[in-house]
């Protein structure tokens, strides 16, 4: 019975779709965000994150679909109207009210009793007590931000739209504000929807990620199944770095499809196949790569490549990268964990790979195979 | 170092301060004669442009000079009335031709700037001519009409600019916060803009209590303070208006440095909190 008091406050978009003149920012889109969660909404900039946001937020009425928080359908519903609140991306605080007032200003327009001590309460969260009367332009970057934060979560919405608000802070302070934000919001238990196109972000906060890509979800779940089994060529590559591998489907084996990749069978489980055609990218990430000098054991079963030749070594402290080039032409990223049992390879020396099989993941061959790559 | 190159840096350090208090001399000359003039007494020469002797006659007794007070009080009074009418109107105005999308808005943008940049005695002349073939009877309200009709422009104009400059977002943002239309618009787009207005209506009332041109064409009998100085020009101006230009200038300067103070205040009792 818990689960439908909860389940009455969550947010649900069907087939939401949004379009601006002769362009479709949003398109159809279905999501459904379970209450007390911490959902992130990734995906390159233009790709429609705002536009979804504003539409939850009644800034932005969409062109057809529907939303809905529980039972009640709040499509067309007025901004004032929604237990929503919003960290606007430009954060949008009032310039003429000092920080108190601007704090204040959505409990004063509920009525809401006890304001002084509301607000006393939320400056201290966010640890501005010190700052309450000074305005807006007074304040750094990041205690703009929490002020812009405190502001809307002090209404106590259903569901809380952030808009990139870690956007503007530097590296440091955005670690720090991003476990302040995970841990205000495991406090609060309200519903967090976290815009960014910072993939290291959503992962390390949300409980659930959509990525959006041209203004559809290519593929929503937990963190690490976005990561580990993308069912995209987007995906694969805007979350973390994947190989990419052109393979033809031989047919299916028990629990795995069988795949001939350049001469090599390579199996791959039937959970983690998503091509359709006879055509595939076999894809792995560049740490389930195994590297071992020729004949070496290498302690993973299953899909053995050789002839791979080091064409490029760099060593970053932790790890060590290796770009291995292959011999049908295609280089290989491998990362290797510097825990020391194994030397390091030179450039230009011969090498075998290897990887367990159940950590390979199958796409299909009609995606672009650089679709997400991020060019900086 | 050489005393010429001493000498030459010491000129490079302080042109832009020596420029500076003479343009700032140059623009206070005419007020501070304005200021003496009033404290003279010409005695029974014709000559009230020298400074005889030392009084406080014209201070103590302003409205000596026949018709000049009633005159001031009349520019007082239609400078009031036109600001309030001309700020309301514009101000609407410029939220509809900023806030709205309608045919022919670029055009409306345009046709506003015309009365600012037409020839004042033309204005006064056309409006001369629409008052006397519709049979309108000069005098207060005809004055009114115009000063209102040449305010309105500087009011739009100012008040379109301060709006076209204000972030969508902090309404987007107030609507959010629970304020229905009428609450964002009061607490958030009006105080925004407020200065806007109130700059736009200091401005019309300058203007209104300085026009003589289209006043004088549309006066019929009576007299505002610009048309009682210019017609008493004629014989030599009494030392009273020497009085009421003090005194404006008096009120203008109180404003600006009130306002000046009270933001260094603010300042301080955020810096010392
Ligand atoms: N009012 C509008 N009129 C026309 N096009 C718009 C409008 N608002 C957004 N768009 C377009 O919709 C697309 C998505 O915009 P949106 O602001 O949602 O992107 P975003 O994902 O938030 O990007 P960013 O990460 O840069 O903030 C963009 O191509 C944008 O140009
Ligand atoms: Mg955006």
């Amino acid at each position: 019975m818990s689960q439908a008091s909860d389940g009455s406050r969550s947010l649900h978009l069907s087939q939401v779709t949004k379009e601006f003149a002769a362009f479709t920012a949003v398109k159809s889109i279905d999501l459904e965000v379970p209450h007390g969660s911490f959902f992130a909404l990734l995906g390159p900039s233009g790709c429609g994150k705002t536009t979804t946001l504003r539409m939850v937020a009644g800034l932005e009425t969409p062109t057809s679909g529907s939303i809905r928080i529980g039972d009640t359908d709040i499509t067309y519903a007025k901004p004032y109207q929604r237990p929503v609140n919003t960290v606007f991306q430009s954060y949008a605080l009032f310039p003429h009210l000092d920080i108190y007032e601007n704090v204040a200003f959505g409990l004063r327009r509920r009525r809401s009793p006890e304001v002084d001590r509301q607000v006393k309460e939320m400056l201290e969260l966010v640890e501005l007590t010190s700052q309450a009367r000074k305005k807006p332009p007074q304040l750094s970057g990041g205690q703009q931000q929490r002020v812009a934060l405190a502001r809307a979560l002090i209404n106590r919405p259903d569901v809380l739209l952030l808009d990139e608000p870690l956007g503007a802070l530097d590296l440091k302070l955005r670690r720090a504000m991003q476990l302040e934000l995970k841990r205000i919001q495991t406090e609060v238990g309200l519903t967090f929807i976290h815009v960014t196109h910072d993939q290291e972000e959503a992962m390390t906060m949300a409980d659930t990620i959509a990525v959006m890509n041209a203004g559809e979800i290519e593929q929503m779940g937990a963190p690490n199944d976005l990561y580990e089994n993308p069912k995209t060529t987007f995906v694969a590559n805007f979350l973390g770095q994947s190989n990419l591998i052109a393979g033809k489907v031989l047919g299916p084996d028990g629990d795995f499809v069988k795949v001939d990749m350049h001469g090599v069978t390579v199996s791959i489980p039937v959970s983690r196949a998503h091509a359709a055609g006879a055509d595939g990218w076999i894809g792995i990430r560049p740490e389930k790569v195994l590297i071992a000098a020729v004949g070496e054991e290498i302690d993973a079963p299953g899909n053995h490549l050789d002839g791979g030749i080091v064409t490029d070594v760099s060593f970053v402290g932790v790890s060590t990268q290796y770009l291995v080039r292959m011999p049908w032409g295609q280089e290989l990223q491998v990362f290797e964990q510097n825990t020391g049992r194994r030397r390091l390879f030179a450039k230009g020396e011969t090498v075998d790979l290897s990887w367990r099989p159940e950590y390979a993941f199958l796409l299909d061959a009609s995606q672009d195979v650089t679709a997400g790559i991020e060019d900086d | 170092m050489s005393p010429i190159a001493r000498t030459w840096r010491w000129i490079r350090e302080h042109v832009v301060l020596a420029l500076g208090l003479l343009v700032l001399t140059y623009m206070f000359v005419p007020i501070a004669v304005v200021v003496l003039m009033s404290f003279n007494d010409p005695g029974k020469s014709k000559n009230v442009y020298t400074f005889r002797h030392f009084t406080l006659h014209n201070w103590m007794h302003p409205c000596a000079p026949a018709g000049m007070c009633h005159s001031v009080g009349l520019s007082l009074g239609i400078g009031l009335l036109a600001t309030i009418i001309a700020t309301i109107i514009g101000t609407m105005a410029a939220f509809g031709m900023v806030r709205h999308e309608f045919a022919g808005r670029s055009l409306a943008n345009t046709v506003i700037f015309l009365p600012m940049a037409s020839p004042e005695i033309v204005m006064g002349s056309s409006l001369l001519a629409l008052f006397v073939s519709t049979q309108v009877a000069l005098g207060f309200v005809t004055i009114l009409i115009a000063h209102v009709m040449f305010c309105l422009s500087f009011v739009v104009v100012t008040v379109k600019a301060r709006l076209t400059g204000l972030d969508d977002n902090l309404e987007q943002a107030a609507m959010d916060l629970y304020a229905n239309e009428t609450e964002t618009f009061w607490r958030v787009t009006f105080p925004l803009v407020l200065p806007g207005i109130l700059g736009a209506a200091l401005l019309s009332f300058s203007l209104s209590f300085d026009d003589y041109i289209i006043t004088n064409l549309n006066a019929g009998q009576s007299t505002t303070f610009p048309m009682f100085v210019w017609g008493a020009a004629q014989r030599g101006v009494p030392m009273q208006v020497n009085v009421i230009g003090t005194v404006m200038f008096l009120i203008a300067i109180t404003l600006v440095l009130g306002n000046e103070l009270n933001n260094r205040r603010q300042a301080r009792a955020l810096a010392t909190r």
